[in-house]
């Protein structure tokens, strides 16, 4: 049965699943990163012990998420070559050194130095210590970075030219600065903020609901809620602008995202609907007039071109256009329990039990965000592969359907038993930091600790 | 030079230094996964304690693997895809095998205590397997990715050879990072497992001329005969040294620790070299050339330039790292 299945489809939803895996852990680990250096910049200045106790109980989470990341980053640097061969074939050139000088500038960086920030507390001066967080939390938002200018390369392609079918690079500039990059550079950078954020407060309160009060995860909570509470209405407002960045390079993919099928003046915002490609038109559609051309153009009455304008030449809809509402959907609950969670804070010192409750589960709300994020932009770009330049079907490997069946097989497995464990760990890990901290926590080891950082 | 002139220095650059990359991965990572594997026999206390001595190593290690593969990609893309296609599963197999590795040596420490046993099994397994699926890999690119029967079971061979090579380049290392009972159980394990590499490295230079005509060729004609000779000849020599040092170890004040894991990076890059000579000029064997298979001369000048510069820099911080975890392993600890 299996080899009746197209490869091509295989191959797809292969990569999807693994570069769905990887990102999870990434967009953990490049704020997390900082926000561990915050704490422990936090303990210099204040020397008050609770900051180190939240490092130490955050870098164990950080290194679990590191790992992971790690691991599921190698199997992504092999998928060009065993399912995309075609893709390094024209474009080579270009993604090629951008690779390269992530390899080189941001890899080997956070490797070293994590193995210096994690065991090395005790081994090497306070001073050296701060430096190997902060080379850790660097080099991850370094690899971003060079990411994210591929990926939006693809998406913007500038600066280069084709010769004999290859892409060849004119201006690195432009190639690394390309239209779309400076906007997916910052809104994946405040969404990794806000994945680690939602994070960090989900399981304190998971840790605040089991009595566990003490100063370390209150610092924590506090921590958490107060930079989600900061970088949502920045998120929402870069999201705007990449929306209208989009708009300009990929109006596909915007018609697909507001449910759009005619090109007309003022369009309506559709708030639900079932987008149907056979009828070309959304069922049960529940409408906001004009909305949509006020939020792309900022004018009521201006021209959104629908997707009709582009038959066979636009992603499939539902998928985007749903994507993108989860996507919004989660971006306004975090604005909603950030700022609850702010306010509680401020009046009361303290968060309140419903809160508490939802916050948990919204551990994991910058995971659900991201990934719908994600699957946006990646569906929205399809039939392309690199946007104008090359078609997903032309890059594909001529591996047959069963063998990619079972190596998809083999990694799904994988995933399912590293993410229940991930997710089981992570709460035995809070539970039984509050075990020990009931036992232990003398002021004097607060001291010494403080000696040997300082 | 005529290399320079014709334009054909930059590919070739590319491919040292991927040859390079390989090569310390193989040394740096085989260690670790020779450890991994050897875990299977040691006590729990071993265990924690040789879980430690690779610990602020293993993923940096790890990185030359994705340096090693991202240069194939970036520099030779056209091999870069045969190679990968034609290694489809063994690949897949082995990115399990790492995953597996990499995700129990962080859960072994974390997660509960009784699920202790089966993460330390998990991380012996995907070392093993990594390992077993690297030399499978090897292997089929010696016989350029011939798929009969007998190919597969060449492959599976080889696949063994590299688990032992591995093994005893780990053995090595923990004999430099351990002491008392368990440096002792590792010379032990070291001589065990050189056995295996002798028999492994004999084996993969009897058939590799066999199966290659070119390779035949190219090692038995005047005069390479005579200038290669000195790599099999220092090969049995320092084996030879090896397993006599072996049987002293360990030494009083811990003397000579360090030194069956030179010998071993030595054995390493005899071999490496044994085996970048004879594919020289292929990239995939009796196929495509090196200097077909390149990318364009612009882009491999940008990215020669940022390794020039990123090279020395990286070098001097993992030196660094090795430098602050130096001496005998303690059990890890984040505090
Ligand atoms: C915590 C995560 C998160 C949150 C709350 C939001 N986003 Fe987002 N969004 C992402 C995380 C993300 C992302 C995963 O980071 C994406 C995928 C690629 C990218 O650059 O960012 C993304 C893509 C993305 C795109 C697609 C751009 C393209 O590829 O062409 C648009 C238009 C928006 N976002 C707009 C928004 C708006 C209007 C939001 C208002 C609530 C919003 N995002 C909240
Ligand atoms: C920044 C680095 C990224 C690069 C270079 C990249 C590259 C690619 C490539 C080569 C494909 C083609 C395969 C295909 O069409 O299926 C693809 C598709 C896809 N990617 Fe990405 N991707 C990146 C990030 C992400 C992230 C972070 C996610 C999700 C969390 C993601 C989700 C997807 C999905 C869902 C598809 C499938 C689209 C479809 O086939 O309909 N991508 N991407
Ligand atoms: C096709 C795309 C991708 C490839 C080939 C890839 C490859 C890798 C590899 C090999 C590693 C491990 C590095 C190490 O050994 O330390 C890694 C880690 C990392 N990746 Fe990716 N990656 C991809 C997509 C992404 C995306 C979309 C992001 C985020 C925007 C990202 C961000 C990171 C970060 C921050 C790390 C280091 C931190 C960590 O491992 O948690 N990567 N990636």
């Amino acid at each position: 049965m299996i080899d009746q299945l197209d490869p091509a489809l295989l191959a797809r939803i292969q990569f999807a699943a693994n570069i769905t895996f990887h990102i999870l852990f990434p967009s953990i680990t490049i704020a997390l990163g900082w926000i561990l250096l915050f704490f422990k910049l936090r303990f210099n200045v204040t020397k008050d012990y609770k900051w180190m106790e939240a490092y130490f109980f955050w870098t164990k989470i950080f290194a679990l998420c590191f790992a992971m990341g790690v691991v599921s980053g190698i199997t992504m640097s092999f998928q060009f070559g065993t399912n995309w061969p075609g893709f390094m074939e024209t474009v080579g050139n270009i993604a090629g050194p951008l690779l390269a000088y992530e390899v080189l500038t941001a890899f080997f960086l956070e490797a070293t130095f994590l193995g210096i920030m994690l065991f090395g507390f005790s081994r090497v001066p306070g001073w050296m210590h701060n430096l190997a967080t902060f080379l850790v939390a660097f080099g991850t938002t370094a690899s971003a970075f060079w990411i994210l200018v591929l990926n939006s390369w693809m998406h913007t392609p500038a600066g280069f030219e084709m010769r004999d079918g290859m892409a060849h690079a004119t201006d690195w500039l432009q190639i690394i600065f390309n239209p779309s990059f400076p906007y997916r550079f910052t809104h994946m950078l405040i969404a990794s903020g806000l994945t680690a954020a939602f994070l960090v407060a989900g399981l304190s309160a998971y840790r605040w609901l089991r009595n566990d009060r003490v100063p370390a995860v209150m610092a924590a909570l506090k921590t958490g809620i107060l930079t989600a509470a900061v970088l949502i209405p920045l998120q929402i407002f870069i999201g705007d602008l990449h929306g209208l960045n989009t708009l300009q390079h990929q109006p596909q993919k915007v018609a697909a995202m507001e449910g759009l099928w005619e090109t007309q003046c003022g369009a309506p915002l559709v708030l639900f609907g079932l987008p149907n490609e056979e009828t070309r038109q959304n069922d049960f559609a529940i409408e906001i007039p004009k909305l949509a051309s006020l939020i792309l153009t900022h004018e009521w009455d201006s021209e959104l071109k629908g997707l009709n304008e582009f038959e066979g030449n636009h992603p499939p809809v539902a998928p985007v256009f749903w994507a993108f509402r989860i996507m919004v959907g989660t971006g306004l609950l975090m604005l909603a329990a950030s700022w609850v969670g702010a306010f509680y804070l401020w009046k009361r010192k303290d968060i309140i039990k419903p809160l508490a409750y939802l916050l948990i589960p919204m551990a994991f709300s910058g995971w659900v965000a991201t990934v719908a994020g994600w699957y946006v932009t990646e569906i929205g770009r399809q039939p392309w592969l690199v946007n104008g330049v090359l078609k997903t079907v032309d890059a594909i490997s001529d591996v047959p359907a069963p063998i990619i069946g079972i190596s998809l097989s083999m990694y799904l497995v994988i995933y399912a038993v590293l993410m229940t464990a991930f997710m089981t760990t992570l709460f035995y890990m809070a539970r039984k930091a509050g075990q020990k901290k009931s036992e232990a926590n003398t002021p004097s080891s607060g001291q010494t600790v403080a000696e040997a950082v300082s | 030079m005529n290399i320079f002139t014709n334009g054909e220095w930059l590919p070739l650059s590319f491919a040292a230094l991927m040859g390079l990359s390989m090569l310390i991965y193989a040394v740096l990572d085989g260690y670790d996964l020779g450890v991994g594997i050897l875990m299977k026999d040691a006590t729990d206390p071993e265990k924690d304690r040789m879980i430690g001595s690779i610990g602020p190593f293993w993923d940096a290690n790890e990185t030359w693997l994705v340096l090693g593969v991202g240069l194939l990609l970036v520099a030779f893309p056209k091999a870069h895809g045969i190679i990968l296609s034609s290694l489809y599963l063994p690949v897949a197999v082995m990115l399990i095998g790492l995953t597996l590795r990499g995700a129990a040596f962080d859960f072994r420490a974390k997660a509960k205590i009784d699920h202790k046993h089966a993460w330390n099994n998990a991380f012996f397994a995907g070392s093993l397997i990594t390992a077993m699926a690297q030399g499978y890999m090897l292997g089929s690119y010696i016989l350029g990715f011939e798929k009969s029967l007998a190919a597969i079971g060449f492959s599976l061979l080889v696949g063994a050879c590299v688990v032992a090579g591995y093994c005893l380049i780990g053995a090595c290392w923990l004999i430099m990072k351990t002491e008392g009972e368990l440096q002792k159980k590792s010379v032990h394990w070291a001589r065990v497992s050189l056995w295996g590499t002798m028999l492994a490295i004999a084996l993969i230079s009897i058939s590799t001329p066999l199966v290659s005509a070119r390779i035949f060729d190219k090692w038995f004609s005047f005069p390479n005969i005579v200038l290669l000779a000195p790599i099999p000849l220092i090969t049995a020599v320092l084996v030879i040294a090896l397993e006599v040092l072996l049987r002293q170890l360990p030494k009083p004040n811990d003397r000579w620790c360090w030194v069956p894991f030179v010998t071993t990076i030595g054995i390493f890059v005899l071999c490496f070299h044994g085996l970048a000579y004879s594919f020289y000029p292929y990239i995939v064997p009796d196929q495509l050339k090196i200097i077909e298979a390149a990318s364009a001369p612009e882009s491999l000048m940008i990215i020669l330039v940022g390794a020039l510069i990123v090279l020395p820099v990286l070098i001097g911080y993992t030196f660094v790292a090795y430098k602050i975890f130096h001496g005998k392993a303690k059990d890890l600890s984040y505090e």
